[in-house]
């Protein structure tokens, strides 16, 4: 069944990908984009429903304006122009998911168009893809296929229908084609699709969550050799359902139609849906008969025609580019590029500021969250802002280090105890009795005894190999039980053998 | 600009109306009465004109943010050709997955 | 006092007075149905537990001393187009069968509130799809005046509840005459309010941009009345004015028409109007410039084109309306037998449900909005809705109201023109253009023809002036009363005489 594949290498030397990428993100309002119920994830089937969102005879829809505001913010974040005069069109078309056999959605006036978006790439080129537009509408009711061997669409007996999700405000936001992506266009569109999410969730706009269907990409891949112009033939994949399967996607097809062009055929312009648990994209639906949605203004709904006022007031609410701000914030924390995608891999880049606000200084900051916090997070299997520590702790933990009271070994088991409740930084101090001990006379027995019991080292020491001090400190540290600072004892040890 | 019983048929199809062979029949020549007399609306629709899609002109009309009462689910349902579970039964579907 | 012959006016005066209660009132409507609606067949279905519990609240609040507003406690016949929470509600569809929706229309809603008493659901045209309520699934009405002839339509069983005094008061929806035409074939008043002025949630939709529902009566009064009840801004209804109800009860009370300005469109006569009909209209015009009005001819050039771009743009959003009529979550489902796919119960259902002229339309809509044809037919007609609204900015200009016969003929035959769809359209004639540009219109009894059958004379004004058209009414509803000896409707047919030999061959 599966399809043959060209490797991906061999792919790339004969042909150009381009892609259009095509992300729908739902709105986190409180209520439906046309009705008063409850826009809500995860209720009972139907409970969320309503004589306008089941489209019964003589309801009619009432848009929502919160639903519009948070389209043009999007629209101003994406660089779009934000339209002066627009509407809603009905997209006519039998489907029993939506309830009125049309979708209430925007045709040829969409509410932003011609913008852009600059994505940062692993390495840190900037690439920038270019957004066509951004429009509104409504979310359909979810499927479920009953019987038949899979549970799939193929095969059932009959399916389900919860109209909880129609009626949920919608973004549809459609690039341009994506052209010199080139080997990088796997990479290229899931980042793109995670600096939409990054863009929702500083815009506070949406939940932007793969798993739960509020943010969603069909991925568009066409082909073409090298140094040609024209377009080649595309295929919509859809049912993408994370950010690591985008990019899976947007590889196989490559790779899929790559075969294809290369054994002489030609691809047959067609949905193809993503099948997670083998990574292939399948056959879906033939595009070549054009679907006729005989689309016109929605008659039930006025104009939306946004002051330029409105406008700049919105504009003015929208929070620093996700993009621009790390950049800011590399250059006052002075870290290196790859410093930087340390603490944005770790998703840290919050609490990083929060800590260095709270008078951590950067790289301490970074070390902390990014290596010590990061890796119990992973442990646990929780987000590195569950892990039970603040910002405010981390710094008040390097102020410790940083006073003597405590060295980076010690600041581990400070960290234990503030995640077993034991309370701040300094009072797990005094409780665990953490503290180093600065006491010369205490540390200065502890050194004859090191010496004493490895002469040959205290030998090579005298002789001048100051370096194997490094056994001595580790003898002395053993016997303190690590409660000593490194550097006090390495100063008494070269005293003694002076 | 006639239309044929073919096309009256694809048009039934895209309306989801399962026409028989003498509706067809009878409803081509019907048809091809009312597009006649009908078009004569692009004689006087010159490009220099505006269409008008709403006969009273307004703007920016919206609704506040705010959750309204739902239905009660028995109420949802009730009026169902078919349910199960809570959720409206239907046919099996033919087509693309979702 | 003849309670079915009375004024709903009177009524509610006699009901809040405490001279009447309106469970009598209620009680004496229903029985009149009993007696004559096996004849007319205005009724689709008759709520009489609903009524009479509606009508006992009414007494209750007056007697506990509470105001009740000016129709408190009057019967209504709402036409079966409008829902009504657990009331079945067909649109005169077989498709919808049985349906009992879960909410009130807006208009229902008002009505309610303002202690109207809703009789029953009137018969119509299949989703208002008609010009003479013919094309219901459950059987045509008859004209009370001539029973073997239509009562017009769509809202043929509201105009003819009210002639046969099943009920004072009527809802009508108008989306391209369907309040007016039929007021004019039975002698009675129906208006058009300004699109937006009356609420369409709950209607269920023909044309979104054309659709209006509105009031229906025997009297200009009784009409404004009820106008002021179901007018106003509604949220649910975002195409829905935020402006207050015109003053149309104080203007049915005045009704003086000195000075108005009264616009003779020259493109609506001539041609395809009945002699008798022209005639009865300039007699009608006359008779306003006797009482004072001043008559100016006004040419309208653009409303020859009303009528096509009307064909045009009510198929195209009715296909788009009538398309969740798809046997999944209510309605008729056909063909589930478990071999069938979705689209094909879609299909047989849709097939079955609907009737010939929903069919042709939902075609000629599909047809039109489709790619490759869209611009030349769905485009062109909102582009003559533009040169129809500009006639009527130009033609306001000159007169404080435009008129016109309502209808080029009386009532018609029966089954006379059911497969001739131009003919049957051409009924609408002067009354589309008023729907396309969205301003308000009404129909007034103006007169009989030789046979007895009654004329309407159409009033038009523009946007949110539908006080105008009350003043014009009351008017000439005064100026005829006065020639006739009383309202023209006292001339109707004993329906409760034994039923003649044409009757009996039109049933
Ligand atoms: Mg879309
Ligand atoms: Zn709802």
């Amino acid at each position: 069944m599966s399809d043959p594949l060209l490797s991906y290498e061999d792919a790339l030397a004969a042909y150009e990908p381009v892609l259009g990428l095509e992300v729908h993100v739902e709105l986190n309002t409180e209520s439906k984009m046309f009705c008063g119920c409850s826009a809500e994830f995860g209720a009972a089937p139907n409970t969320h429903t309503c004589p306008v969102c089941l489209g019964l005879p003589g309801s009619m829809p009432a848009i929502n304006g919160k639903a519009v505001e948070s389209a043009i913010r999007m629209g101003l974040a994406l660089n779009c122009s934000i339209a002066e005069w627009c509407r809603m069109s009905r997209k006519n078309y039998f489907y029993p998911d939506m309830p009125k056999d049309y979708q209430t959605s925007q045709y040829d006036e969409p509410i932003a168009y011609d913008g852009y978006l600059d994505i940062e790439l692993s390495d840190g080129e900037v690439f920038r893809v270019e957004i066509e537009r951004a429009h509104m509408e409504e979310d359909a009711g979810k499927l479920t296929h009953m019987g038949g061997a899979t549970g799939r669409l193929h095969g059932a007996d009959y399916s389900l229908i919860d109209y909880n999700r129609a009626g949920v405000p919608l973004i549809e936001i459609v690039t341009k084609p994506i052209l010199g992506a080139g080997e990088r266009a796997p990479e290229i569109a899931r980042t793109y699709v995670e600096a939409i999410r990054d863009l929702m969730r500083a815009l506070g706009v949406s939940d932007v969550r793969m798993n739960e269907g509020s943010l969603r990409c069909d991925a568009n891949v066409s082909l073409k050799p090298w140094g040609r112009e024209r377009l080649g033939t595309r295929t919509e994949t859809k049912n993408i359902n994370s950010f690591r399967s985008i990019e899976s996607a947007v590889r196989y097809e490559i790779q899929r139609q790559a075969a294809v062009l290369s054994g002489g055929g030609t691809i047959q312009q067609c949905t193809r849906n993503w099948l997670e648990h083998i990574g292939e994209t399948s056959f879906g639906r033939s595009k070549e008969e054009a679907e006729d949605y005989r689309y016109f203004p929605e008659p039930d709904l006025v104009p939306i025609a946004p002051s330029r006022e409105w406008v700049e007031e919105l504009r003015a609410t929208l929070p620093e580019n996700p993009g621009l701000r790390r950049n800011r914030l590399q250059e006052v924390w002075s870290f290196s590029d790859a410093e930087m995608r340390d603490v944005v891999n770790a998703d840290a880049l919050d609490l990083v500021e929060a800590t260095v606000a709270a008078g951590c200084a950067a790289p301490a900051a970074r070390k902390w969250w990014t290596a010590e916090l990061s890796r119990r997070a992973n442990e646990a299997g929780i987000g590195l802002d569950e892990v039970g520590v603040t910002p405010v702790q981390v710094a008040a933990v390097q102020a410790l280090v940083e006073a003597g009271t405590i060295n980076d070994k010690l600041a581990r088991q400070v960290f234990d105890g503030v995640i077993a409740g034991e309370g701040e930084p300094a009072e797990v101090v005094t409780r665990r009795g953490l503290a180093v001990v600065s006491d010369d006379g205490a540390l200065g027995d502890a050194v004859q005894k090191a010496i004493a019991a490895n002469p040959d080292v205290a030998d090579k020491i005298r002789a001048g190999r100051v370096q194997a001090a490094g056994a001595l400190i580790g003898a002395v540290m053993k016997e303190m039980r690590g409660q000593a600072d490194a550097g006090r004892v390495r100063e008494i040890i070269l005293e003694q053998l002076s | 600009m006639a239309l044929s019983p073919d096309e009256v048929a694809r048009l039934a199809q895209l309306a989801r109306i399962d026409l028989s062979a003498e509706e067809l029949a009878h409803l081509a020549p019907q048809l091809d009465v009312i597009l006649e007399s009908v078009a004569r609306v692009a004689d006087v629709a010159t490009a220099d004109v505006t269409p008008t899609s709403h006969p009273v002109p307004m703007t920016n009309v919206f609704r506040t943010d705010a959750v309204a009462e739902s239905l009660p689910p028995a109420e949802v349902l009730a009026m169902a050709p078919d349910h199960e579970d809570g959720r409206f039964r239907v046919p099996r579907i033919l087509g693309e997955e979702q | 006092m003849d309670i079915t012959r009375s004024t709903a006016a009177d009524l509610a005066a006699s009901i809040a007075a405490g001279e009447v209660s309106s469970v009598e009132v209620t009680r004496a409507h229903l029985d009149r149905i009993g007696a004559v609606d096996d004849k007319v067949h205005a009724f689709l279905s008759v709520d009489e537990d609903g009524a009479l519990a509606q009508a006992a609240a009414v007494d209750a609040r007056i007697a506990a001393g509470e105001q009740v507003g000016p129709l408190a406690g009057v019967p209504l016949a709402l036409k079966d187009v409008l829902t009504q929470r657990g009331v079945p509600t067909t649109a005169g569809s077989r498709i919808l069968e049985g349906w009992r929706p879960p909410y009130d229309a807006t208009v229902t809603r008002r009505l309610l509130e303002a202690g109207v008493v809703i009789l029953g659901k009137t018969n119509m045209d299949e989703f208002a799809m008609g010009s003479s309520t013919e094309n219901s699934a459950y059987g045509p009405t008859y004209n009370p005046w001539d029973l073997s002839r239509v009562p017009g339509g769509s809202g043929g069983g509201s105009a003819a509840a009210l002639a046969a005094f099943e009920a004072p008061l009527a809802i009508g929806t108008d989306t391209g005459g369907s309040i007016r035409q039929p007021a004019a074939f039975t002698g009675t008043v129906g208006v058009k309010p300004t699109y937006g002025g009356v609420s369409r949630y709950g209607q269920i939709a023909l044309a979104s941009s054309l659709d209006q529902p509105g009031p229906c009566a025997r009297t200009v009064l009784d009409t404004a009345l009820l106008h002021e009840v179901i007018g106003g801004h509604d949220p649910k209804d975002q195409t829905s004015l935020a402006a207050p109800v015109p003053a149309v009860v104080e203007a049915a009370r005045h009704g003086d028409v000195k000075g108005l300005r009264i616009g003779v469109v020259r493109e609506l006569g001539g041609e395809g109007y009945a002699p008798e009909a022209e005639a009865n209209f300039h007699a009608t015009v006359e008779r306003l410039a006797s009482l004072g009005a001043e008559v100016v001819e006004v040419s309208c050039p653009n409303f020859e084109y009303a009528l096509a771009a009307y064909y045009l743009i009510l198929p195209s959003e009715a296909s788009s309306n009538l398309a969740r009529f798809d046997a999944m979550r209510y309605g008729l489902r056909v063909g589930d037998d478990g071999t069938r796919s979705t689209e094909q119960v879609m299909a047989l259902s849709r097939e079955a449900g609907f009737g010939a002229e929903v069919k042709r339309r939902i075609i000629i809509g599909t047809y039109a909005l489709s790619a490759g044809y869209r611009d030349a037919y769905y485009g062109s007609a909102q582009k003559v809705r533009t040169l129809v609204q500009q006639d009527f900015t130009a033609a306001f200009a000159k007169a404080d109201v435009l008129v016109s016969p309502t209808t080029p003929t009386a009532a018609f035959g029966i089954g006379e023109r059911l497969d001739d769809p131009m003919a049957m359209y051409l009924n609408d004639l002067c009354t589309i253009p008023t729907n396309l540009a969205g301003n308000s219109a009404a129909s007034f009894p103006s007169g009989l023809t030789s046979d007895g059958l009654p004329l309407g004379f159409h009033v038009m004004a523009p946007h949110l002036a539908d006080d105008r058209l009350y003043l014009v009414g009351a008017a000439l509803e005064r100026s005829l009363q006065d020639s006739w000896g009383g309202p023209l409707l006292d001339r109707v047919a004993d329906l409760t005489a034994p039923a003649t030999t044409a009757t009996e061959v039109a049933r």
